[in-house]
This record gives C-alpha cells, structure tokens and sequence, in this order.
C-alpha cells in the first residue's frame, strides 16, 4: 500500500498532546499511585485507614457534600427565574444585561469575595460570630453568574412555539412549566449544576474569607496537607473526589442522553 | 494517439479501509474534451475526480499528466483546477482576492529565473476572468452578499484565470435551483467553447451529463459500467443499469427464442441484435420507442391504465398481461382502453444478462454441516456434496459406497437463484441483513441488490415494493442453495 | 393588544433581574464609593478624599503583584492560544480514535476541581524534583485555560466550509501557506475570543496559583488571599484597586462588546 504523502493536518496536535498527556494523564495517575502507596514507596492502604478512621475527615466530607448541594439548590433557584426572564422575548433585555451578571466575574475571585465580606460586616454580620450564613451568602454571591450564563444559553435557543402548542393542547401555566419548559431546559439546568457542585465544596477560599477559617471543606484538607507536605494522603482526598466527578459526570452524561432522546418523557 | 491525450488513469484503485471507493479505473481523456463522470452516490465519481486534483492519492495505479507521472505529486503543484460542489470560496476575501488567489502564488519563468506576476498583469488577468463570467462589476464585493449563482460564477473564476490545463468541476451545479441550473449549463457549455481546454465533470444528473458532455462515463460502486458519447449512452446502453439510470426505461427478463428474435411480456418481437439461442437476456425499450395504434393493430396489445400530462407529451402505463409498459406519446388517448402497439426492432436492446443467478466464491461448511456466506450461517443440503449420499446420526455424509465424509471447514461453491430468495421486513428475523443499494423496476417485478454489512451482494427478484436504503432481512430454503465443492471431495473423507 | 399596556407581572420580572443585579454588585459598589474617602472601616463617611489611590501606587507590593498578574496571565493566555489553535485544528482533521481520546482528554480539565487538577500538578512536580518557578506557574496556568481555547476554536472549524483548505491547494499554495492565508483568517474569531476567555481564567485564578508558584512570587489573588483571611477587613488602599480592576474589566468589556456587534454587521 501506498503511505499518503499528503502533508496531515493532524500532525499539528501533536505539541498539545504532549502537553495533555505530560501535565494532565501523568499527573492523575501520580495521584492514584501516590494515594494507595506510603512515604517509602510501598503499596499500602493505610491512607484510607488515617482517613476514614478519623471523624472529623468524615464530617468535612459530608458537610462538602451538603454545602455543595445547598448553594447549587439556592444558585438555580435564584438564577433560575433570572435566565427565564432574560431569555424572554418581550423584555427587551439586550446582550448588555446578560453581560452584567458575568461582569463579576472579571473581577478578581478573592477580592470580590473580600468585597461581599466587608458588605456583611458592614451591616452587621461578622464572619466569625456567623461563619455558615456568610460563607452561604459568599458562595451564592460567586458561583450566581454561572448558573445563569449556561441557563440562558439553552433558554435562548428554546423553541417558544412548544410552550404555544402547549397552552394550545390546554395546558396551564403550571403544567406547561414542569411539562415543557423544564425538560426543554434540563441541558442548561445540568451545565449549570456541574458548575456549581463541584468547585463550590472543593474550594476553599471562600470558606476561609467569609467564614474567617471557623468551617473546614474538604478544599481545606487538601490544602492543610499540601502546606504539610503530606501528599500521600493528600493524593487520597483528592482521589475520592476525583470519583464523586466521576459519578457526577456519570449521572449528568445519563440525564442528558435521556433528555436529549426527546419523547414526552 | 499519444499525443493529443492528456490525462490518462492506469488501472486506479483507491479503498479507504477495506472498501473498493474506485476499483481499477482506466481511462484517457483527450484534449479538448468534455467528459463527465456520472452516476449515484457513492459510486466513486468524486474520488476519482479528487484523485486528479491530488486530494487524495490511488492505492494502487498511475495517473498520467501529458505522459507524465503525477500520481504523487501533491495538488499545488498540478496545473489543475478544481470548481467545488459548494464552490469553498474564501469568505474573508473579496471577490477580486478570491479571484486573484492563485495568481498572486503563481511564478512564471523569465529568462531562467521564476519570477511573481506583476500586480498589473494580476489585474488583468482577474478582470479577464470576471468578464468571462460576466460579473465586472463585483470586484469589492463580500462573497457573503452574492447569489448562489453568482458565488458559483466566481467559483468558475477563481479556477479559470490560472489557466489550468484541465478544469475539474465536482457537481458544480448541485446547489442551484432549477432554472438557474439550466442557463448555467448553457454556460457552462460555452466557456468551454471559447476556452478550449479539456474539461472533467462530475455529476448524478443524467440529463445534465447528455446535454453537457462529449464523452459520458457511467459508474457503479467504483467501476465503469459504459464509456461514450451521450447518444451511445442513451441508445446502446451496455447493461440494465446503464439504461435504468440513464433516462426512462423498460426493462425485461427476455429469451431469446431465435435469428433475431426475442421473446418477452409474453411476445415475441424481432430484433436487431444477434444472441444464441435460449439464452436469457435483458430487454430495455425506451417510452419514446414504442408506437401505439389501434386496437386490434400492432404487434400486440394492452390496456392504458394512467395518464400523466408532461407538456409536451403524455406519459401513459400500459398493461401488458401482468408487465407494466411505459410509453410517451403526444395524442391524448384513453384512460382504461385497450390498445395495440409496435416497437420497432432498433427500439429493442438486448443485452447480456449480468447475473443469473448470486454466486459466491468464497463459501465454506462450518461443523454444524451449515454453508457460511457472508459470515452468516445457512441451512443447506449437504449430501448434494456427494451424489446418492445421506446423512448419518453423527452429523457425517455417508456415501454410497460406504465412505464417511466430514466437510467442516470445506470450501465451497454457493449457488442461490434470483428468485429463491426470500426478503422479510424485519431485518432481524432472516439469517442475513443488509441494505437494499438498488433497485431495478422489469416490468411485473423488482430487482434488489442488498448489501450485507460484510459487503457481500444478493441479489433478487420480488414483486413487493422497497425503497432503497431499506434494512431488510433475507432467507433462503435449505434446498435452493446449490453447492459445489472446490477440489475433491475425496479430500474430506474421514478415515 | 396594545404595546404600551401596562403589566404588573412585566414590570415584577424586569424589577426581579434589576434587584439582583443590584445585589450582586453592592459589594463592589460599596467598595468603589468608600475608595474615595479615607478611612479606616467602611460605613464611616470621612470625606471625599483620594488618599487610597494615592497610597495604592505607592504600594511596592501591590504594584509588584499586579504587574506579576498580568505578566502570568498574557504569557499563559499565549501559549495556550497557539498550542490550542494548533491542537484544535489537529484534533478535527484526526480520525475517530485520536480525536475521541484528545477530546476526553481536553476534558479532564475542565470537569475536574481546580484543587485536584492543582495538587496532581504539584505532585508532579514534586515527584521529578523541579522547584516552583515562573514556569511551573506558568505551567498550571495553560493547563487550566488551554481546553477553553480548543473549545472556542472548535465550532468557527465545524462552520467552516471544509474545501476551502482543499480549495487553496488547488489554486498552488502549499499546505503551511494554506493553513495561514485560508483556515486561520477563518477561525481568527474563535481564537480571539479564546485568547480572552484565557486571559479571564487567569486572572481570576487563585487555586492553581496557591500551588504551583515559588512562594515569593504574588499574584493579586494570593496578595489578597494574604491580607484578608486573616481577620478583619480589607486594607483600604484595596477598595481602590477594586475602583481600578472594574474600570479595566468594564473598558474591556465595552471595547470587545463592540468589537463583536461590528462583526455581525459585517
């Protein structure tokens, strides 16, 4: 057979999957290797063992968990109403309006945490009498603009002549909500989840600034152990959240072959 | 003759993984000519044509640019040009630098130096092209504000202004509407006129490959099926599927039943072409070759059950006992009257029967005593292996002189008739599924090629209606498998 | 149905978004106003003053990790820009399995926290025994930014009209020359706008940083970080540099929101 001499455009790849495979592969298999072995190098488990054993690892985990869901929960709620009615035809709202609620985004993370927290103090809440309402109010202040970018990227490319048909075959505003307009939405609800989850229970800046260090998430005990230098059991934690991205992603991946498969259902 | 042939293609295969897209091509294609490649899609048409431009190179064979080989030589260095089905301007140029592209990458020799072309002959030169195509005044403008037509015309352009020895125009008329397809066709026709350089088309549109071309080549699943001039095409089709996709026709199963006689529809007609004797032909009249007369006239008769008016005629089906006859005539005539006809014996082609039946080569017994084609396991009579044998308890061929055979693994010749194959709607229920690829209307039936996702081709005849693309399943009766061993059977007795 | 009617449940939907985006930007509002005063707490009005811009220029270290902000930001936005540019187009013109494996790959990054993505990285480093550095650093940086670029890039690909490439072969230019007179002037957008989203991460970036800098180098976020988690409240001289980056972010945003409208005319 005769090899194709044609010049490959694929060649042009190559430099960045080196780069990939260097600084992306490599390193999260180092993280499973360095979770299941020990300062010498032996194959060990007793990083799950310190882990699991102590209480408090347990409580950061769940209490992740939860804060994670919460602010998502409140995210969507807020930003939910906020898309829909930007999306909306007959508001008039430009492109203008949609790029205020990223704008904060452009300003720096810390510092615009910083701002919310001197806010609060100013009128009365402290982080250190109140840690959880503040660090809430900081992760909702954050993560808002991303539930509502993606949310009202699907509501915009929403067929509106559905939610007609739907009022049409006798629906009211209820129903044709949670029969129509939610399953049609239900990709942007799912980026918008993904983006608020996960980075919400692994940070821990904005626990650290609104809740002057008084909470720990599982963002703070890798960082404790990175400070440390314990990066056995450090590569642990990072590995069960490595999973729970798995598992996410695993579930949202499901939800969107079901919603994208159509049917009324 | 050499010399005035300009590109020629030497036994031209090309397969991406393990299909045939072109399978040994040749052909030479004089200058000065218009020829066109024509045919369905996926036939190979435009991988050929990719192959001259050097987009994509043969797997095997040679492609020959005035004698010499070119078959490696990448597309920038081809003194081709290529007009692209959905034109590929450059929407960041305007129409002037869309045009003068090539120009400005162009060096001509002076003296013994290469040198680039002067803006003022680029300027020329463009404003040469864009009178050819009679769009002057469009020099500054976006290619996003022009006309599909007009964006084709600049497509013509861009490619003609470097002076290409041969143009290559892949479906370039694809995505224009009708009428603006005709007058491009005109067009086109003439700018090849005042050019005079050769021209190579590519097309599914049969009509327009006969108003356009000096030459036609027909291709079917990356083979030529005939070579020559339209009225060849059109008058001598070579086989079934020539006359079936170039223009309306009728097509038969015939006999023939003597000196120049062919019997079908249940008549007997005379013709011109000379076969032996029972030998099954098929039998293409053109609507246009059948003349009707009064009933009672005519060499035989049947009954008009449709009328279409198409203008300037009317499209009539006739049945003839149970074939369906279609005739275009420009009298208005009766619907549900009986009528005679004649066909003159010109108006009959014959031609050799394809296949008579589907055999495959490449078939073997597998332990269960089950002939495998296709990768897919048939039931079969397998003592027809070894005359006057029967089976025994273990599942072995017992002679009649006594001997055990064990034909496992055994390769075999596999015979399956046209007819003998069943076809059923659920694609999961035969032993085999495939995808029907074609479709053959003769008169009272059908014939289907189904391909299997192995590739393998059955084909048959059935009086049910199918689209093509249908998945379909297929079965065959264990007894209407013929099988013939390859080599001794000697070979397969057990000891 | 006239226009002009006037409609409670309108006006309740437009004074919805108008009220949260006031929310929203209460705290930087707070912080722009009392940037022109001098004093010590917010809340106490000490008289229009510019005291705090004042001292902010003359903040060595301020200065210093603004100036180290932008210097990581433009350098990790270009290499990424152009490694991601190239791997794009690499990755269209590959065949299915290349291209499925690059994908997912370009997607580990993306769905992974930031602080796994950031330790793995410090493990890596660690485990070669390479010492934090500008490069490291750097290193972090187009990890987190460069699948953004590839996923920018990548729609202006699939719009492209796929002869074009072919098309300019045709016409005698060679491949490189085709590449760059005809793919790239194609995809220029998706790059642009690539180049910003990558800028924009940066910036805007305090995890990755933690990790993979030399400990004396700062960046406003680990500035920041620095001085407010401790306790208390922001040092003043801050509120200003918060009138400051608004005023940059809200310049760009302009410029490149007119940028982007001038195109659709075109």
């Amino acid at each position: 057979m005769r090899k194709n001499k044609v010049f490959s455009r694929k060649i042009l790849a190559l430099p960045y999957a080196v780069f990939l495979v260097l600084f992306v592969l490599i390193p999260l298999f180092l993280i499973i290797a360095y979770a299941f072995t020990d300062e010498s190098g032996a194959v060990t488990l007793s990083n799950f063992r310190t882990f699991f054993s102590g209480a408090h690892n347990i409580n950061t985990l769940m209490f992740s968990i939860f804060i994670g869901l919460a602010n998502t929960a409140i995210c969507l709620l807020l930003g939910y109403p906020a898309a829909f009615i930007l999306a909306k035809r007959n508001m008039n709202f430009g492109k203008a309006t949609v790029l205020l609620f990223v704008m904060p985004m452009w300003i720096n993370f810390v510092l615009r945490t910083a701002a919310t927290r001197d806010l609060l103090f100013a009128m009365g809440i402290k982080g250190g009498e109140h840690p959880y309402l503040s660090t809430m109010i900081g992760m909702v202040y954050n993560y808002l603009p991303f539930v509502i970018l993606p949310l009202y990227t699907t509501m915009t490319k929403m067929n509106y002549s559905l939610i007609e048909a739907s009022y049409d075959l006798g629906a009211n505003k209820v129903k044709t909500f949670f029969l129509t307009i939610l399953p049609m939405t239900m990709p942007g609800i799912v980026s918008a989840s993904t983006m608020v989850f996960m980075p919400t229970m692994s940070s821990y800046v904005i626990s650290d600034v609104m809740g002057e260090r008084k909470i720990s998430l599982i963002g703070n005990s890798i960082q404790l152990y990175f400070d440390q230098g314990l990066w056995h059991i450090g590569s642990l934690v990072a590995l069960i959240m490595l999973l729970i991205i798995a598992f996410g992603s695993f579930c949202t991946e499901t939800e969107e072959e079901h919603t994208s498969r159509g049917g009324l259902w | 003759m050499a010399e005035n042939i300009i590109i020629e293609l030497k036994n031209v295969s090309k397969h991406f993984d393990q299909t045939y897209a072109v399978d040994n091509f040749n052909l030479y294609v004089k200058k000065g000519e218009f020829i066109t490649f024509l045919g369905p899609s996926g036939c190979g048409k435009t991988t050929t044509l990719r192959m001259i431009a050097g987009f994509e190179l043969p797997t095997e064979g040679q492609i020959l640019l005035n004698g010499e080989d070119i078959t490696l030589l990448p597309p920038y260095k081809r003194p081709v040009n290529t007009v692209f089905q959905k034109y590929a301007l450059f929407p960041h140029l305007d129409v002037y630098n869309n045009v003068a592209f090539g120009l400005k990458l162009k060096r001509v020799p002076e003296g013994s130096k290469m040198r680039r072309l002067t803006t003022k002959e680029i300027d020329k030169k463009v404003k040469n092209a864009l009178k050819i195509v009679d769009l002057e005044e469009y020099e500054t403008r976006d290619i996003s504000t022009l006309s599909g037509g007009q964006q084709q015309r600049i497509a013509i352009a861009r490619a003609i202004v470097n002076e290409p020895e041969i143009l290559l125009l892949d479906e370039p008329l694809g995505a224009l509407d009708l009428k603006m397809r005709k007058d491009m066709q005109l067009e086109l026709k003439e700018m090849h006129k005042k050019l005079g350089i050769t021209f190579i088309y590519v097309t599914h549109d049969q009509e327009e490959a006969l108003t356009l071309s000096d030459t036609v080549v027909v291709m079917k699943d990356g083979m030529i099926q005939q070579i020559g001039t339209p009225e060849d095409i059109y008058n001598e089709p070579k086989n079934a599927f020539v006359a079936n996709f170039i223009g309306e026709s009728n097509i038969y199963s015939g006999t023939v039943t003597g000196d120049k006689k062919v019997r079908f529809i249940n008549h007997t007609f005379d013709c011109v072409d000379e076969f032996p004797k029972n030998e099954k032909v098929d039998v293409v009249i053109r609507p246009e070759d059948v003349h009707i007369t009064k009933e009672g006239e005519g060499m035989a008769s049947g009954k008009i059950v449709s009328k279409i008016f198409k203008g300037i005629h009317y499209e009539y089906i006739m049945m003839v006992g149970r074939n369906e006859l279609v005739i275009v005539d420009t009298r208005n005539l009766e619907v549900n009257k009986t009528y005679g006809f004649d066909i003159e014996p010109d108006g009959i082609h014959i031609m050799k029967k394809e296949l008579t039946a589907n055999i495959y080569n490449d078939a073997y017994i597998d332990k269960n005593n089950r002939v495998v084609i296709s990768e897919s396991a048939f039931e079969c009579d397998i003592t027809s292996l070894v005359p006057g044998s029967t089976l025994d308890e273990d599942g072995y061929v017992l002679g009649p002189d006594g001997v055990r055979y064990d034909f496992t693994d055994a390769d075999v010749i596999a015979t399956i008739g046209l007819d003998k194959i069943e076809i059923l709607d659920d694609d999961e229920a035969g032993i085999v599924r495939g995808e029907i690829v074609s479709i053959i209307y003769k008169g009272d039936h059908y014939q289907l090629t189904i391909r299997t996702g192995e590739d393998e081709d059955f084909v048959l005849d059935t009086e049910y209606t199918y689209d093509e693309n249908d998945l379909v399943g297929l079965s065959v009766k264990a007894e209407d498998i013929k099988l013939t061993l390859k080599g001794e059977a000697k070979k397969y007795a057990k000891k | 149905m006239s226009k002009n009617k006037f409609s409670l449940s309108d006006f309740l939907c437009k004074f919805y978004v108008y009220i949260l985006l006031f929310v929203m930007y209460a705290p930087i509002l707070l912080l722009i106003v009392y940037s022109f005063t001098d004093t010590k707490i917010i809340g106490k009005w000490g008289g229009f003053s510019l005291h705090l811009y004042k001292a902010l220029f003359r903040d060595k270290e301020i200065m210093q990790a603004f100036a180290n902000t932008f210097l990581v930001a433009v350098s990790s936005a270009v290499v990424s820009t152009i490694l991601g540019t190239l791997g794009a187009i690499g990755i269209f013109y590959s065949g299915k399995r290349s291209k499925a494996f690059l994908e997912g790959l370009s997607n580990i990054p993306v769905m992974n926290a930031e602080i796994v993505t950031a330790l793995s990285l410090t493990i890596l480093f660690v485990f070669c025994g390479i010492t934090f550095n500008f490069t490291t650093l750097l290193i972090g940086h187009v990890v987190l930014t460069i699948p953004f670029v590839v996923l920018s890039v990548r729609p202006k690909l699939m719009q492209m009209d796929p002869n074009i490439y072919e098309a300019a072969l045709d016409l005698g230019a060679t491949p490189s020359k085709a590449l760059r007179e005809v793919i790239v002037p194609e995809i220029l957008p998706g790059v642009f706008s690539g180049f910003i989203l990558s800028i924009t991460l940066s910036l805007d970036d305090y995890i990755i940083t933690a990790f993979t800098r030399d400990t004396a180098f700062q960046t406003l976020s680990t500035y920041v970080y620095g001085v407010t988690s401790k306790k208390g409240t922001l040092p003043p001289s801050l509120r200003a540099l918060t009138t400051v980056i608004t005023l940059i972010a809200l310049v760009i945003l302009i410029i490149v929101n007119i940028k982007s409208s001038k195109e659709k005319e075109k």
